[in-house]
Formats: structure tokens, C-alpha cells, sequence
């Protein structure tokens, strides 16, 4: 599904990925782990199109498609959804305008029409029951005004209603209480699907308990150093990343 | 409306034979005593509006323009204008509202908001103002039967001449400021509307200004009279076709709010604002005023603010009844090489006095606006309120946000809050909606449309959709 090849990404001047590759397979569910500053979010990033990041070399291919090509929106539409670690606040742009503009960009793209509003209410209010928020959620405006929580749920909340077919999810589990961190995996958990794929950036093997991946790959230092099933994650949580830094280094 | 009624309305004007000896309808460029007086002879004027016209340019001559203003623009040559143009026959005149003017209409539509549904469906009485001449007034019928008096200024002049007298430069003198002092030499139309003791105004009145012939100064003079208890919502939206050379406008308008009234004053304003080097665009020196003489009166301007090359306008209130209420909501966008200095000035005379302040100003391309305000306590606003928020978006980084606000407190019982920020259309934002499948376009309106939200819905529903539409056109291309 998703093909990440010999990827190497400047920023500002300073290579950040040197040469990363990546294959993840639908119904698959992907872990990136690795210290700080290690390019975790730069790839995430990368994928969704964000601005700033320069490509110098290697490929990302989605369904046989060049991401690379495609404008941000484009990407979105056809299935890559990226959510966010520090989603930014819109004022004045209610919650559910929002939601409804993204999916109806969507199902434009699909060939479908606007969504019928009572069909939109529907689906809105089974899924934000489901994210166990508050209806009045969707009467705020983006993010304004929300705790980091409610925030990543707002997130998981617009994947279960967009339904990626990639599913980023860039330190979803930064800031949050354990329940909430319960809420949020469940969201994540009810997006596994055979066709559907998730990508999971984190610092911490705590969200692994409760989202259980099939991969894990250690990024250091711009390069995927080390993969391995969910085992790798626990041994990351007991030993710490050093004894794989000083083996990149070596 | 009936053709008919247009007819009548339009023979009225020179049935009243004003200009019988008059060659020309419209007058050489240039502006002396001749000049006002064939003005005034045009419209049928009495004695005393003449003199009362050469005395502000008697004032206007010993005056210069100001140049406070945070605007560049080239002098200019007031004597390069011609004050007054009409259509020349009345065959020319539009028979009806369907022929008013397919240009104005075909912007409507483009907005979403055809003028002859609005007129018929949501029961607007239209006083349209094409080039200087009022041609068409709706409604007024029902509006007679109210009590109320719709009608254009030249009119009142003529029919309500003691009423005139009483309140035109009571609000704006005639020496207020250079441009008022213009204005009140050589005003060629604008509305006047009386709603008497204890009646609310039975629709929304509204107006649409269009500046039409090359090279000719647009002189509007609006009057709003509420008496005690009365209520009126006063609607004035203009456009203007493209032209090269730069047109002046500069209009007045004065509100009246005595006991317990409470007028509410909505402009969107498009005027054309020149082309991608500015050439062209329409010059704009307004001077707005609203008086709340009695108490408990209530003045409420909102603007929306999106066309015209330069900008120049503070629509005010003068708080002089106790317990008085003054509002002023803006909408302002620039965009291409647009410069606007606008805000308001809210003057707390009286007890208990109260206004509020809500700016949004919008600077894309390679445009310069200012936010400009002043809040005045006197000594006797005992207790007085006033709130301002303003605050500046900025799309790409070519253009200008500035912020001036004054205040004067001469009164420590008196509360003042001013909250002011400044952020730029955020490259998170954008990217955040774009990566939700949005495109840049519509993301850009999103994020404006949010922005300017608690200006909107202080707008007439029908203003409020027009206006959104308004903003996603001018920003068409802002940014990328």
C-alpha cells in the first residue's frame, strides 16, 4: 500500500532522513519509535506533503501513485490522512464545518455528492458517542479552547469520519491521561480494517499496550536501524535506544 | 415594482421643472460658486440650502486635506472633477427594476444574491442611486402607512424642508473636516429617512450606491432622523464598474437617535478598487457619524469593508444620552495594492454610556490597513463602558496591518478594555485544513470567514451570506 524508498529529506539545510525506506501493507498496523530527533515526525510530515521539507532524493509511492507529485489536499482525498501532534486551533470555524467540508471534499473526489445533511448528523453523532465527547464539540470552534485530550480525540474523531486508507498518527499519545490515552486507542483499534493501514509515530512504548502493531521500526538518525514485531517495542521499553545509537554509529 | 410607479416617480422629478434653463446635464469639471449653484438649481433647491452649501465651500477653501491618515495617494486636483452628471433623458432612465442596471444585478447574482429577489422576496425597499439621480423607490406604501419617510435627499429638501433644516449638519457640520466640507457644498443625492415617535420601521431599508460615470465625484448625503422610541435597520451596499481613472467619492451620513431609539446601520462596501498596480480604483473619504442624543438610544454600525483603492472612514458615535449604547463592527479586507485607514470613534458624553468595538481587519497582497481608533470619556460619563477588540490578519508577507488606538479618559469611574492582535493566516492553519482534503482556496475562506465571524453575524442574515461571498471573491487568488 504504502512504499517509502531511499528517502532522504533537508530541512533547512540539514538532512533529517538519509535514506529511509518503508513498506507497509494494507490491514497492517506500523509502529516508528526512536529518540528525540531522530526525523519520527519529518517522515509523517513528508507523507502528508507539509511544506518546508525538500525531497533530495528517493520515492513514496501510495497504490502504485507518486505522493510525491500530489498536492497536499489531493493526498488527503485519496486516502493519506495524517493526525496531528499539536493539531493547530481555527477560530471562529466550528468543529463540525470542518468535518463535513473535509468529507465532502472527499466524496467530490470519490465522484460521490455532498453528504445529505441528516445522513452527516447520523454518522457525526455515532462517532463522536463512540470518541465519548460531548456533542457541544461540534458546535466549537477547531480546537479552540480544547484540552490536549480532546484535542488528539477531535483527531481520531476525523479519521473515524473521513476513514483513511492510511492512517498517520504523529505522537497521538503525547499529553494524554491514561483514559483518555484508553479513548484515543480504542478510536485507533475501530480503524482496523483489511484495507486500511496505520502508521503510528511515538516516543513511548506505552500506546503499544493498548494499539498492538504488527511492525515496529526503530528510526535513529534518519535511518530505520532496527524492525521487528511488537516484542521490539517492550525490549525499546526495558533497554532504552543506546545500545541501538551506538550501534548506528558504529 | 410597477413600472408605473417608476414612471411617476421619474416624471415627478422634472415634472417639478428644476432645470428648465439649464443646457447641460452635466456640468465642465471644476468647482466655484457656479458650480454649487447650478447644483442646487438642478435639484430645485431652495434658497437657503444654497447658501447653506456656499458657506461650506466658503470653509472648505480655507481648509486642506488631511494627511494624518497612514495613506499615499497622488494630491488631488479637485478642480480636475465634474460635480454633477445625470442621465441626460428620461428615456435613458431605467423604466423599471429589471432595467436599473444589468451590471449591478449580474454582481448580485455573482454573489449569489439577485436584486430583484431580494427586493420582492425579503421585502427591501430599494432606493437606488444610479449615477446621481435617484430613480426608483420601492415601497412606499407601505412605508407611508407607517409614517415613515423613505425617500432621497433631494426630495426632503423640497418636501420636508423644516425637518432638513433641523438636523442635516447637526451631526456633521459643514467645517467638520475637509472632505465633510466638500460634501457639503456640492452633494448631489443620498437618502433621508424620518421614523417618527414610537414606530419601528416596518422593513429593512436599504440602498444601493453605484458609482457610474467616468470622472465624476460622488457626493452621497445620507440622513437617518429616529425619534423616541422609533427603530429603522438601514441597509447601504455599493459596487462600481472598472475604470482608469481614479474617482472621489465623499459621502456623509448622519444618524439621529433620540429617546429610546435605535438605529442599525450596515454597509458592504466593493467599490471598484483598481488593478494589480492599483490603477484606477475608487477613493473613498467617508465621514460617518451617529448621534445618540437621547437617552437610552442605541447606534450600531457594521461595515464590510472590501473594495475602493484608498480608504478613509471612521464611522462614529456620539454618546450623549445617559444609559446611550454605541456599536461599531468592521469587517475590512485589502487586498492587490488596496490602503484602508478605518475604525471609529466612540465619544462617551453621557451617564452611564456604553460601546463596543469589534475590528477585523484582513491585509493580503501587497496592501497597507490601519485600524484607527478613538475611545473619548468626558467628565460627566459617569460609569461608562467601552470594549474594543481588534484584530489583524495578514496573507503572505508583502502586505501591512497597523494599529492606532486612542483614548481619552477624563473620568475614573469610567472602564476601558482594548484587546488588539495580530497573527498571520497561518501556514499551520492552511495546512492543517489542505491535509483534511481541503483546497487552499476554500481553506483560505474558511479561515477568513472564521476570523471575521463575530462581525458577520451582527449583519442582516441576507448581508451576512452576501458579504461571505464578498470576501471569497476579493481574496480569490490571495494566496499561492
Amino acid at each position: 500500500m504504502l512504499e517509502v524508498k531511499d528517502l532522504h529529506v533537508t530541512v533547512e539545510g540539514s538532512e533529517i532522513l538519509k535514506g529511509l525506506n518503508l513498506t507497509i501493507g494494507a490491514g497492517e498496523v506500523h509502529a516508528i519509535m526512536g529518540p528525540n530527533g531522530a526525523g519520527k515526525s519529518t517522515l509523517s510530515a513528508v507523507i502528508a506533503g507539509k511544506d518546508g521539507y525538500e525531497v533530495t532524493a528517493g520515492s513514496i509511492t501510495f497504490e502504485g501513485r507518486d505522493v510525491l507529485e500530489m498536492e497536499i489536499e489531493e493526498r488527503a482525498r485519496v486516502g493519506l490522512l495524517l493526525g496531528f501532534q499539536y493539531p493547530v486551533e481555527i477560530p471562529g470555524v466550528k468543529n463540525i464545518y470542518l468535518l463535513k467540508a473535509a468529507l465532502n471534499a472527499k466524496r467530490e473526489a470519490e465522484g460521490l455528492g455532498e453528504i445529505p445533511a441528516p445522513e452527516f448528523m447520523k454518522l457525526i453523532k455515532e462517532k463522536i458517542a463512540f470518541m465519548k465527547m460531548d456533542a457541544s464539540f461540534l458546535q466549537r470552534a477547531v480546537n479552540e479552547g480544547f484540552s490536549g485530550g480532546e484535542k488528539k480525540r477531535n483527531e481520531i474523531l476525523q479519521m473515524l469520519v473521513l476513514q483513511p486508507k492510511l492512517a498517520m498518527l504523529d505522537e497521538i499519545d503525547s499529553g494524554l491521561d491514561i483514559d483518555a490515552l484508553k479513548v484515543v486507542a480504542e478510536g485507533v483499534n475501530s480503524l482496523r480494517a483489511e484495507d486500511r493501514s496505520i502508521l503510528l509515530v511515538t516516543h513511548y512504548q506505552r500506546l503499544l499496550d493498548y494499539i498492538v502493531p504488527d511492525r515496529v521500526h526503530v528510526l535513529v538518525d534518519g535511518r530505520i536501524v532496527k524492525s521487528g514485531d511488537a516484542e521490539l517495542a517492550r525490549e525499546l521499553e526495558d533497554r532504552g535506544y543506546d545500545w541501538l545509537l551506538e550501534g548506528s554509529a558504529a | 415594482m410597477a413600472s408605473q410607479e417608476m414612471e411617476q416617480l421619474v416624471r415627478r422629478e422634472y415634472k417639478e421643472g428644476f432645470v428648465t434653463d439649464i443646457e447641460s446635464d452635466t456640468v465642465p469639471p471644476g468647482l466655484d460658486e457656479n458650480t454649487i449653484a447650478f447644483i442646487s438649481k438642478k435639484k430645485g433647491e431652495p434658497e437657503w440650502m444654497l447658501e447653506w452649501r456656499l458657506q461650506a465651500y466658503h470653509q472648505w477653501l480655507k481648509m486642506t486635506p488631511p494627511s494624518w491618515a497612514h495613506l499615499d495617494y497622488p494630491p488631488i486636483d479637485y478642480q480636475a472633477i465634474s460635480y454633477y452628471s445625470a442621465p441626460k433623458r428620461d428615456e435613458d432612465k431605467p423604466q423599471s427594476l429589471d432595467e436599473v442596471d444589468p451590471k449591478l444585478l449580474e454582481t448580485y447574482e455573482k454573489l449569489g444574491i439577485p436584486l430583484h429577489e431580494r427586493a420582492a422576496l425579503a421585502g427591501v425597499a430599494v432606493d437606488a442611486v444610479f449615477d446621481s439621480v435617484s430613480v426608483t423607490t420601492t415601497f412606499k406604501e407601505k412605508l407611508h402607512e407607517a409614517g415613515v419617510i423613505f425617500c432621497s435627499i433631494s426630495e426632503a429638501i423640497r418636501d420636508y424642508p423644516e425637518l432638513v433644516k433641523q438636523y442635516l449638519g447637526s451631526v456633521v457640520p459643514q467645517g467638520d473636516n475637509y472632505f465633510t466640507a466638500l460634501n457639503s457644498a456640492v452633494f448631489t443625492d443620498g437618502s433621508f429617512v424620518f421614523v417618527p415617535e414610537g414606530v419601528t420601521c416596518p422593513m429593512e431599508l436599504s440602498t444601493y450606491f453605484r458609482i457610474n460615470a467616468a470622472n465624476t465625484g460622488q457626493f452621497e448625503r445620507t440622513l437617518i432622523v429616529c425619534e423616541s422610541r422609533a427603530q429603522v435597520s438601514y441597509l447601504e451596499g455599493c459596487t462600481a464598474p472598472q475604470r482608469d481613472e481614479n474617482q472621489l467619492h465623499a459621502a456623509v451620513v448622519e444618524l439621529v437617535a433620540l429617546e429610546d431609539a435605535s438605529i442599525k446601520y450596515s454597509t458592504v462596501q466593493n467599490w471598484y478598487p483598481g488593478d494589480e498596480d492599483g490603477k484606477g480604483g475608487i477613493y473613498n473619504f467617508v465621514t460617518k457619524r451617529g448621534d445618540c442624543r437621547g437617552d437610552r438610544s442605541h447606534i450600531s454600525w457594521t461595515q464590510v469593508e472590501t473594495g475602493s483603492a484608498i480608504t478613509w472612514k471612521y464611522p462614529s458615535c456620539v454618546l450623549r444620552g445617559k444609559d446611550s449604547v454605541g456599536e461599531f463592527y468592521s469587517v475590512a479586507v485589502t487586498n492587490g495594492r488596496q490602503q484602508a485607514d478605518t475604525g471609529t470613534k466612540m465619544i462617551h458624553i453621557g451617564e452611564g454610556s456604553r460601546s463596543t468595538i469589534v475590528s477585523k481587519g484582513i491585509s493580503a497582497g501587497r496592501s497597507e490597513q490601519s485600524y484607527r481608533g478613538l475611545v473619548k470619556v468626558g467628565p460627566r460619563a459617569k460609569g461608562a463602558r467601552n470594549y474594543t477588540q481588534c484584530d489583524s490578519l495578514l496573507i503572505g508577507d508583502t502586505c501591512g496591518a497597523h494599529t492606532f488606538p486612542y483614548q481619552e479618559i477624563g473620568n475614573s469611574t469610567a472602564t476601558v478594555e482594548h484587546e488588539a492582535t495580530t497573527s498571520k493566516i497561518g501556514e499551520d492553519q492552511l495546512f492543517y485544513c489542505q491535509s483534511r482534503g481541503i483546497s487552499e482556496e476554500d481553506a483560505v475562506n474558511m479561515i477568513v470567514n472564521g476570523f471575521c465571524k463575530d462581525v458577520f453575524q451582527e449583519l442582516p442574515m441576507e448581508f451576512a451570506v452576501e458579504a461571505e461571498a464578498l470576501l471569497n471573491v476579493t481574496l480569490e487568488g490571495a494566496v499561492g
